[in-house]
C-alpha cells in the first residue's frame, strides 16, 4: 500500500512548475561543469529566483553585524564592532528569552520588535496609525500569506472558496491557494498599459467565475511581481471600492515597497485606504504583507515576514492568533531582519556612512540595471518588454515564430519553457518560462530578476542577444 | 466586517486551544520560571559555542580575518558559506533544504543505525519538525464522516499534536500509554483504539512520540518491534517524532531509532512498512528553537510522493537558511582531535550532566510531596508528574469553568511565579 493511492485531493491540486524539469536540467548541467564537460559558457547564470544575494548583491555590513554579535554576544567583549552595533545587539537580546536567539519568543513575535515595526509603518504612512496587536511576524511572508488564507479558504463548503489573484502572478501565492483546496480566480492585467490594474478586469473575472465558487477575497501584489507595476493612487482607491463593493477581502502583498525604480512612488494600501476616510476605512478588511527578503537588505533565507491586519472582526483575529500559536514563533534572527530595516542607522549614528554608501551603491546598480535591461530588450527582435517601476523583475515578451511554436508542442512543451529550455542549454542562463505564471492565451513572456550586480546583468544581456539572434534564425 | 465568525474556515474554528496558551497569556510578572515549553535557552542553558561560532562567521565573513576564532570553526564557516548561493545565507534555498545538508543528515542517520544507509534523496529540511508533520498529515488527509482520515496518537501527547491534527482536518485516534509502567505503549491499547475507531473514521498512521514528550518514555527494541508489526499488519503509516534521541539518560537504556528496528526486522518488514522519522534543532543538547529548522527522513514512500513533499514545501519557498546550517553544525559536530572538539564534548557533558542530575531531583522532590506521583524518566527534556487534587480544589476550579489542573497551574503561577504545562 502506498500512501499516494490516496492523497488528500487539495494536495494533488498544487501543480508542479515547468520551472521544476528546468530547474533539474540546470542542476545537471552544474554537475558536467564540474565535470569538466565542455559547453559554450563556463558557468550558468541563475536569474530565475528573486533572491539579490544569489545575484551577488553584497549583504549590508551593519544588519551583518548585529545579527553576528546577537548570535555570539561575546564578539562583542573587544569593542572591534561600532558601538550603534554594539548597543542595538544588547537591546534586541535583551528582548529574548534567556538572552538567546535560540528560544522561542511570543506568537507574535517579541514585543518590542513588534512595537518599532508599528512604529515603522506609521512613519511610512504619513502618521496613520498602527496598533502592534494587529502585526504578526512570522517565517516569510509567504507563510503569514498561508495562514490568513488558511483562514478564509473552507475546503468543506458546498462552494469552493475563491480568491481573485492577478494573471500573471508569482506561483507561490496560487499554489498555497490550491493547496488549501481554495480556487484561484484570475484577473488579466492589461499588458498594453504597463501592466496596469484595471478594474473592469476585476469585474470580468467576478463574472467569469460566475456560480462556479464563493469568492472572498482579492490578492493584490504592488509593486509587482513578475511585472515589475507600481500602482497609481486612483488605481488603489478603485480596488478599494470594488472590495467593499463585493464584499471581498483585501490582501496586499506589499513586499518590494523598498524596490522603485523611476519616478513612480510607493503608497501602502493601509494608505490609501485611510486617507479614503469613513465608510471604507472603517470597513474594508485587509491583510498586508511586507518582508526583510527584498529591498536593500535582501535577506532572503532568515525568513522574516509580517502582516498587519487591518479592520478585522476581532472574533476572526482570535483565530488568526490560534493558528500562528500553533507554529511556534517566527525565526528570531528573521524578527531581528525586521527590525533592522525598519529602523537603520540614521545620521549621525558611526554606522550611518557605510550603510548610507552601500545602499545607494545598491540603488544606483539597479537603477542601471533597469535601463539597460529595458534598451537591450526592447532592440531585440520579437521583444516587447515596458519599464520596470518597481520590484525584483524584468518580465519580457517573446513574439515567437510560429515555427517555435510547432517545435515546442512537438516534444510536448509550452513554447516558451521551449525557449527557456534551449536558453539555459545553449547559454547558460535560466529564467523562469511565462506559463508558470500564467499569461493570455497565445503571449509568451519569461522572468528574469534585475537585483543583480551589473556585470552579471551585462553577461546576461549578452548571452541573451547572441542566443536569440541565433535563435530568430533557426525558427524563421 | 466582510469576514464575520461565519466566513471562518470551519477546520480553523475547530482548533483546540491548548491550554498552555490560555496559561501564557496570564503571565503577570516578569521573574517568572517559565519551563512550559521546551526551550532550554529560555531558562538559561547555554548555546553550543562551535554553533554559534559558526554561524555568528557566516552572518559577518570579515570575521574570518580579523578574530581568534578556532581554525575548525573558520574552516567549517567557508565551506558552508560555499553551499549558499551567493555565498551567503541570505540566499534562498532548494525547498527540500540545502543538498550538503541534506547529505550531513544522511551520513548523521547511517552512523546512528550502524550503517543503516540513508539516501538524501528522501531527506527533506523544513522550518522545525511539525512543519514537516503537517505536511505529512496533510498528505494523508481526507474522506469525511466514515471515511476521514485519522491518525492514532499517544495519551498524553505532545500539545502541539492536536491543534495540528484540527488544523489538517484529520480525527485523532487516541491510544493510552501506560503510566504504572513508565509511560510505556502498550500493544493492546493500540488494538483497542483501532478496534474501537474503525467503524468511525479511517485510520491511516500511528504517530508516536520516542523519547515521549511529555512523558519521558524510551522504548526498548521489543516495544517498537511491536509497533512495526501492528503497523505492518494493519496497514498504517509510522509517523515518529524523534526530537528527543539525544537525550537518552535512564540507566541502561539506549536509543533505537525505528528506522533501525525496521531494517534489522528482515525483509518483510523493512521492504515494506512506511515510516517517516522527524528530529530538529530543538532537541536536548543545541536547542535552537528560536533558528526554526527540523527534517525528516522518509522510509518506503513512493518517489512520486516524496515529489509531492517537494512541492507542499514550496509554499514556505525554504527553511531558513541559518537553521539550516544549524542542522549541519549538530549532526557534523567536531571530532576528537579538532580545535573545537574539547570545549564542544565538555559543553553537550555538562548540558547531559545537568539533565541526568535535574530528573533525579525533581522526581525525589516531587515523589516526597503529598499527592504527587511520578513515573522516573529515561529521556527527553520533561517530567510529567501526577497529582492528586483534594476536592475542594476541584471544588474551586469547576465553579470558575476550569479544569482541575488548569486551576492548579495557574494558582502556581499567580503565587509563585513557576509556569508549567498542561496537557
Amino acid at each position: 500500500m502506498s500512501v499516494l493511492q490516496e492523497i488528500s485531493s487539495n494536495v494533488k491540486n498544487m501543480k508542479q512548475l515547468e520551472y521544476s524539469d528546468l530547474a533539474r536540467r540546470m542542476t545537471q548541467i552544474k554537475e558536467d561543469l564540474r565535470q569538466g564537460v565542455e559547453k559554450p559558457f563556463k558557468e550558468v547564470i541563475d536569474v530565475s529566483w528573486g533572491d539579490p544575494h544569489r545575484g551577488g548583491m553584497k549583504p549590508l555590513t551593519f544588519v551583518r553585524q548585529v545579527l553576528a554579535a546577537c548570535v555570539y554576544p561575546q564578539l562583542m567583549n573587544d569593542n572591534k564592532l561600532p558601538v550603534d552595533v554594539r548597543q542595538r545587539a544588547q537591546k534586541l537580546l535583551d528582548g529574548c528569552a534567556g538572552r538567546s536567539v535560540g528560544s522561542y519568543s511570543a506568537t507574535q513575535g517579541i514585543p518590542e520588535i513588534v512595537q518599532r515595526v508599528s512604529e515603522f509603518i506609521s512613519r511610512r504612512d504619513g502618521g496613520v496609525p498602527s496598533n502592534p496587536e494587529n502585526i504578526f511576524l512570522c517565517c516569510g511572508s509567504q507563510w503569514a500569506l498561508s495562514r490568513i488564507l488558511n483562514v478564509l479558504v473552507n475546503a468543506e463548503a458546498a462552494f469552493t472558496t475563491g480568491v481573485l489573484a492577478p494573471a500573471p502572478c508569482y506561483r507561490t501565492t496560487t499554489l498555497s491557494i490550491e493547496g488549501l483546496g481554495g480556487v484561484v480566480i484570475p484577473y488579466y492585467l492589461s499588458e498594453e498599459q504597463g501592466w496596469e490594474l484595471q478594474v473592469e478586469e476585476l469585474q470580468q473575472a467576478l463574472e467569469s467565475a460566475g456560480g462556479a465558487c464563493n469568492p472572498i477575497a482579492l490578492y493584490v501584489i504592488n509593486p509587482g511581481n513578475p511585472t515589475g507595476h507600481v500602482q497609481s493612487r486612483k488605481s488603489m482607491q478603485e480596488v478599494i471600492r470594488f472590495a467593499s463593493e463585493k464584499r471581498l477581502f483585501l490582501l496586499a502583498d506589499e513586499v518590494y515597497q523598498g524596490c522603485i525604480y523611476g519616478e513612480k512612488e510607493f503608497v501602502s494600501y493601509k494608505r490609501v485606504l485611510a486617507e479614503m476616510g469613513p465608510p471604507l476605512s472603517d470597513t474594508v478588511e485587509l491583510a498586508s504583507f511586507h518582508s526583510a527578503s527584498k529591498g536593500f537588505m535582501g535577506e532572503c533565507g532568515l525568513r522574516g515576514g509580517y502582516v498587519e491586519l487591518v479592520n478585522l472582526d476581532p472574533a476572526v483575529k482570535k483565530y488568526i492568533y490560534t493558528l500562528f500559536t500553533a507554529d511556534s514563533s517566527a525565526p528570531l534572527l528573521g524578527q531581528i531582519a525586521l527590525d533592522l530595516m525598519t529602523n537603520p542607522p540614521l545620521p549621525g549614528d558611526p554606522s550611518y556612512f557605510q550603510f548610507d554608501q552601500e545602499t545607494q551603491h545598491i540603488k544606483s546598480t539597479v537603477d542601471k540595471n533597469v535601463k539597460k535591461a529595458f534598451e537591450v530588450v526592447n532592440s531585440l527582435q520579437g521583444f516587447s518588454c515596458p519599464a520596470v517601476e518597481g520590484g525584483a523583475f524584468a518580465f519580457p515578451r517573446i513574439h515567437l515564430p510560429a515555427k517555435a511554436i510547432q517545435k515546442a508542442k512537438e516534444v510536448g512543451m509550452q513554447p516558451d519553457t521551449f525557449y527557456c529550455l534551449k536558453l539555459l542549454e545553449e547559454a547558460g542562463v535560466l529564467v523562469s518560462p511565462g506559463s508558470d505564471f500564467g499569461q493570455k492565451e497565445g503571449t509568451f513572456h519569461f522572468r528574469f530578476c534585475i537585483l543583480i550586480l551589473h556585470d552579471v546583468l551585462e553577461e546576461l544581456l549578452r548571452r541573451l542577444t547572441l542566443f536569440h539572434t541565433q535563435f530568430m534564425k533557426d525558427f524563421s | 466586517m466582510t469576514t464575520s465568525l461565519d466566513f471562518v474556515n470551519p477546520r480553523v474554528r475547530a482548533i483546540r486551544v491548548s491550554e498552555q496558551t490560555l496559561l501564557e497569556s496570564l503571565k503577570p510578572f516578569k521573574g517568572v520560571i517559565d519551563v512550559s515549553s521546551g526551550d532550554p535557552h529560555r531558562t538559561g542553558m547555554k548555546p553550543i559555542s562551535f554553533v554559534r561560532q559558526v554561524l555568528a562567521v557566516c552572518l559577518y565573513p570579515h570575521l574570518l580575518q580579523d578574530n581568534p576564532f578556532p581554525p575548525d570553526v573558520k574552516l567549517r564557516a567557508q565551506r558552508l558559506l560555499q553551499i549558499c548561493e551567493g555565498g551567503s545565507l541570505g540566499s534562498y534555498t532548494a525547498s527540500s533544504g540545502l543538498h550538503h545538508v541534506r547529505q550531513t543528515i544522511a551520513d548523521f542517520i547511517t552512523k546512528r543505525d550502524a550503517g543503516i544507509s540513508a539516501n538524501p534523496k528522501n531527506v527533506f529540511i523544513s522550518s522545525g519538525a511539525q512543519r514537516a508533520l503537517m505536511v505529512v498529515v496533510k498528505l494523508l488527509s481526507g474522506g469525511e464522516g466514515l471515511t476521514k482520515t485519522g491518525i492514532l496518537a499517544p495519551q498524553p501527547c505532545p500539545h502541539t499534536l492536536p491543534p495540528l491534527l484540527d488544523e489538517a482536518g484529520v480525527l485523532a485516534v487516541p491510544y493510552r500509554l501506560m503510566e504504572d509502567r513508565g509511560w510505556a505503549l502498550d500493544l493492546n491499547q493500540l488494538r483497542q483504539a483501532l478496534e474501537s475507531y474503525r467503524g468511525r473514521c479511517n485510520p491511516r498512521a500511528i504517530y508516536i512520540s520516542n523519547p515521549g514528550n511529555p512523558t519521558g518514555h524510551v522504548q526498548d527494541r521489543k516495544s517498537i518491534q511491536e509497533v512495526v508489526q501492528l503497523a505492518a499488519a494493519e496497514k498504517l503509516l509510522l509517523l515518529v517524532d524523534e526530537v528527543y534521541q539525544d537525550s537518552v539518560y535512564g540507566q541502561n537504556t539506549e536509543f533505537l531509532s525505528y528506522k533501525r528496528v525496521l531494517f534489522e526486522m528482515g525483509r518483510e518488514f523493512s521492504e515494506t512498512v512506511e515510516l517517516v522519522s522527524f528530529h530538529s534543532l530543538s532537541c536536548a543538547s543545541v536547542a535552537e528553537c528560536g533558528l526554526r529548522a527540523g527534517y525528516m527522513e522518509a522510509v518506503n514512500m513512493d518517489p512520486d510522493v516524496l515529489k509531492v513533499f517537494d512541492t507542499m514545501l514550496c509554499t514556505d519557498i525554504s527553511a531558513p537558511t541559518t537553521g539550516q546550517l544549524a542542522l549541519d553544525l549538530m549532526l557534523n559536530p567536531p571530532e576528537p582531535g579538532d580545535p573545537s572538539y574539547d570545549t564542544h564534548a565538555q559543553e553537550l557533558l555538562l548540558t547531559r550532566t545537568v539533565l541526568t542530575r535535574n530528573a533525579e531531583r525533581a522526581l525525589e522532590v516531587l515523589n516526597d510531596l503529598p499527592g504527587f506521583s511520578c513515573q522516573p524518566a529515561m529521556g527527553g527534556i520533561y517530567l510529567y508528574p501526577r497529582v492528586q487534587l483534594p476536592a475542594e480544589i476541584r471544588e474551586q476550579a469547576e465553579m470558575l469553568g476550569l479544569e482541575a489542573d488548569v486551576f492548579y497551574c495557574q494558582k502556581l503561577l499567580e503565587e509563585e511565579g513557576l509556569l508549567l504545562g498542561k496537557r
